[in-house]
Order: C-alpha cells, then structure tokens, then sequence
C-alpha cells in the first residue's frame, strides 16, 4: 500500500465496550478489549497488531479470526476495513510434523 | 503536513534500532521524528530474527556492547517499556557431536574468555543436566550462563509504543530518497512528498541504509543474505535456554508461548533463485526442510512437533561481519546504525542508548571504537 501514516495522529482515547472481553482470536485467546486497547498503543496495521497481540499466530494461523480482527482495528481507527492489508500468509498450508516436513519431497 | 517537520533528530528506520534511539533521546528530552519507508513498524529483521541475546560467539569489536547490553539494560527493559519483552537469561548452550565440533567449540570459547566473558566448554554429562531433552550423540558443548533470549517483535514494538507516548513522532510509508547537506552539515532528510529537518540525522534502515547513505557519498561495504525461521505449534515447556551448533545447523529456543523458534539456513542462499521475487524476503523451498533436518539431529524428542509457520527476512551482512556504528568524520551530523550483520537484536537497547548519549554528549561510556565506519581500507 506504501501510504504516508502519521502515528501521532489523535484517534480518541480508549473506551471500555461492554463486550471487550469477548474472545476474538479463540487460538491465542486474545480478547476484542485487547485489540481495541493495542490500536491505541499505537498498531495500527494487522501486520503489527499480530506480532504485538498473536492474533492469528496460533494452530489456525487466523483462519478463523483475521476478518473480525480487521473489523475491530479499521472501527478503532475510524477507516474502512478495506484500506487495511491483510497479514502476510505463511507456509505450511496445515501444521506439519517436523518428520514430515524435513523430507524434500513437501 | 501540518505539523512542523524539524526536530532534534531525524531517525531513517523504525526498527529496534531506530525506535531505541528514539526511545533512549526522548529520555534526554531531544525531541525525535522516525521515518520508516515501509508501512508497518519493525517490518525486517526486527520482527524476523531468532530472538538471541547473547555474547558468545560475538566479536571482540562488538562484545563490550553485548555483555553492557545484558548486564544494565536486558534486566529491566520489559518494566521500563511497560510491556513483557519474554526476556529470559537462562545460558547458551553451542552443540557439538564430534571432535572437530568440540576444536570449533574450543576456539569460540577460548576468544571470549580472552575478553572477558564467562563461557566454558561443558562435557556431555553436564549438557544433559542442564537439558535432558537433547540426542544421546551431543558429547560436548559451550555454555555461556549468562546468555539468553527474548521476544524479537514483540520488544521492537514495546521500544515503538513506549517512544510514541513520550512523544517522538513515526511516520510509516514514508520512503527516504535522499540526504543533503546545508552549509557542510548533514540537515535535511528528503522523501517522495515530504522534507525533514534535523540537527543529527540517524541512519538505521537495515540493507537499505547504503543506497540511502549513498546520496551523501557514505558507502557501508555490506550485503544482504536470505535468513529463515520455523515456528512450531505450542508444546509442554522443555527448556529456557538458547540453543546453537558449532556447525551453525540451527538456533532457536522455545518461546514463553510454548512454541519453538528456530532459525538456519540452506548454505545456498547467495545463488539459490528460488525464493520468490527480487527484493522480497519470501522463504525458498529448501530451507525449512534442511533446518527441520538440524534440529531433528539434536532434538529427536522434536520430530512429531507440528510447524506452523514459516517465514525469511535479510542479514545486512558487513564486509567484517561486525556493525558501523556512530559518527562518520566526512558528513559532520550522520550518526550511522547498520550492517549488523545478523547480531543486531540482542544489542539493540545498548546501542539505542549508548548512540542517545553520543548524540546528546558526544561520547559513548562503551567502547565502540571498533565499530567505525572509518575502519574499512583495502588490504594493501
């Protein structure tokens, strides 16, 4: 996207939500109340929140949740979930066995 | 841009170096602009790296910036940055299974003790007392107790929020085409859009520091190499210390997550075409199989654990395999921040903020006199 950004924008403080504690990332158990409070230490791409919170790093590899981690971010922000690029995708398609794995054949 | 676009110090590069200089000047009151050219902070080898933080293995040039690091920094980073940076310094262990390993083994120790350092070469009944889970087949190994680990990403991310709070201002997506001086002193940092003004100029964006510093006449003889790391799924807690060989077949260690983390490479990297687009950090096929391989060798406990991800990102390697670090006699206001050549994580806050108090008082209390850019001249 290579879009000039700057973090010292204001986005309003952070809110408590009645429904922070829901669950978002059922992998990581990371919780909506994080991501919201995660934006507003400052990671405002899914790439950083990711590597800050774990989103997405678990067994589905955000499969599940990476949807509703955009919605929630892009809505803390005040853009389109749209304007937000998406984490990297990463090999292994499905968790391998290390034994499996270490052949060349994969 | 509505704001002033002059500052103190102009930082190019908002990986863990740039945001612990950030860091480390805000604290002296300077105030501070980082541009990072791509669009998320910490984007190359700060979030991509193993996570080591050790001092074994380290050239005698960068050493006392290791073993300073770990002493006065490393210890109570996760509370000053207000967020857990995983430290753990539980030791280091370098693997060995034949002679000719433990003579490598013998020679990395024998350097570091000359400076110093407490590393001693452990025999393999000691090996297994301190982690049983390795192959019967290690019968030796260095152990530097003070080593450790830590959390790469999430450490480059707490140097960013913590500097953002105290008011240094990031701009991401803001790509640095050029630097100029004005009356015989660096001052102004120009990108596609924008200008940018500072009494120093930092210069810390990785491979990408030498065309950068190229538009000053500034030449940092260095490469880039393709590095790759696996992760695997959580498993019971094992062990807490970082683990190496002496034939360098893996690293890693296991994360406080429970994961393992562990990095290599193919030894083919520098002709090897199959990893994607030029310019992209994207993993080729042979690597994580062959790092599966090395760690399967040293830990057959770990065959049926399960990867989950992979992913690769660039070394800026240095001529002499050592960082260039501090001020540069031709261009008065460059301070320069890279080449770490793979070893920039665990010394990242002691450099953030040993190059803070040069900037602010014109020295640094640790030795980094080797590390010059000054200090490259042909053989004869």
């Amino acid at each position: 996207m290579n879009t000039v950004v700057d973090r010292s924008i204001d986005i309003g403080e952070f809110i408590a939500q009645p429904d922070d504690d829901m669950l978002i990332c059922r992998c990581e158990e990371i919780t909506k109340g994080e991501i919201r409070k995660a934006v507003h230490d400052g990671m405002w791409t899914l790439t950083e929140i990711r590597r800050y919170l774990r989103t997405g790093m678990g067994l589905c590899q955000g499969q599940t949740c990476s949807r509703l981690v955009k919605g929630i971010v892009a809505r803390e922000l005040g853009v389109s979930p749209a304007e937000l690029e998406p984490a990297t995708a990463r090999s292994p398609m499905r968790p391998t066995e290390m034994r499996i794995f270490g052949t060349e054949e994969v | 841009m509505v704001m002033e676009n002059k500052a103190d110090v102009v930082i190019v590069g908002a990986g863990i170096i740039g945001c612990a200089i950030s860091y480390y000047l805000s604290k002296r009151g300077k105030s501070v602009i980082v541009l990072e050219g791509s669009d998320n902070i910490g984007n190359g080898g700060s979030s991509r790296n193993g996570g080591g933080v050790r001092q074994s293995g380290r050239d005698p040039r960068e050493l006392p910036l290791a073993m300073y690091g770990i002493k006065e920094l490393w210890p109570t980073l996760s509370e000053e940055l207000g967020v857990n940076c995983e430290y753990h310094k539980e030791g280091n262990l370098r693997l060995g299974k034949t002679p000719e390993h433990l003579k490598i083994l013998q020679g990395l120790t024998d350097r570091a003790v000359a400076c110093g350092l407490d590393v001693r070469m452990i025999d393999s009944d000691e090996v297994k007392e301190i982690n049983p889970y390795l192959s019967d087949e290690v019968i030796g190994a260095s152990w530097c107790p003070t080593d450790g680990h830590a959390n790469p990403m999430v450490t480059t991310l707490a140097f960013y929020k913590k500097a953002r709070e105290m008011g240094v201002r990031f701009i991401t997506g803001e790509k640095v085409e050029r630097l100029r001086k004005v009356k015989g002193r660096l001052r102004k940092v120009y990108t596609k859009e924008n200008e940018y003004e500072g009494e120093f100029v930092v210069v810390a964006a990785g491979y990408e520091s030498r065309e950068i510093l190229g538009t000053i006449g500034v030449d940092v003889p260095m490469h880039k190499e393709l590095c790759e790391c696996l992760v695997t799924e959580a498993e019971p807690h094992m062990f807490n210390q970082m683990l190496g060989t002496a034939e360098a077949d893996f690293y890693g260690h296991q994360a406080d997550h429970g994961s393992f983390v562990f990095g290599g490479m193919s030894g083919l990297e520098l002709n090897n075409k199959d990893c994607g687009p030029v310019n992209s950090p994207s993993n080729a096929a042979i690597t994580a199989p062959c790092i599966c391989r090395g760690i399967m060798k040293y830990f057959p406990a770990l065959e049926d654990a399960k990867i989950v991800r992979t992913w690769a990102g660039y070394l800026d390697i240095c001529q002499d395999g050592v960082p260039v670090l501090g001020f540069v006699d031709e261009v008065p206001g460059l301070v320069v921040a890279c080449a770490f050549s793979g070893h920039g994580f665990g010394i990242a806050p002691a450099v953030g903020e040993q190059l803070a108090m040069l900037i602010d008082e014109g020295k640094t209390a640790v030795d980094i006199s080797g590390l010059r850019y000054g200090r490259f001249k042909a053989k004869i």
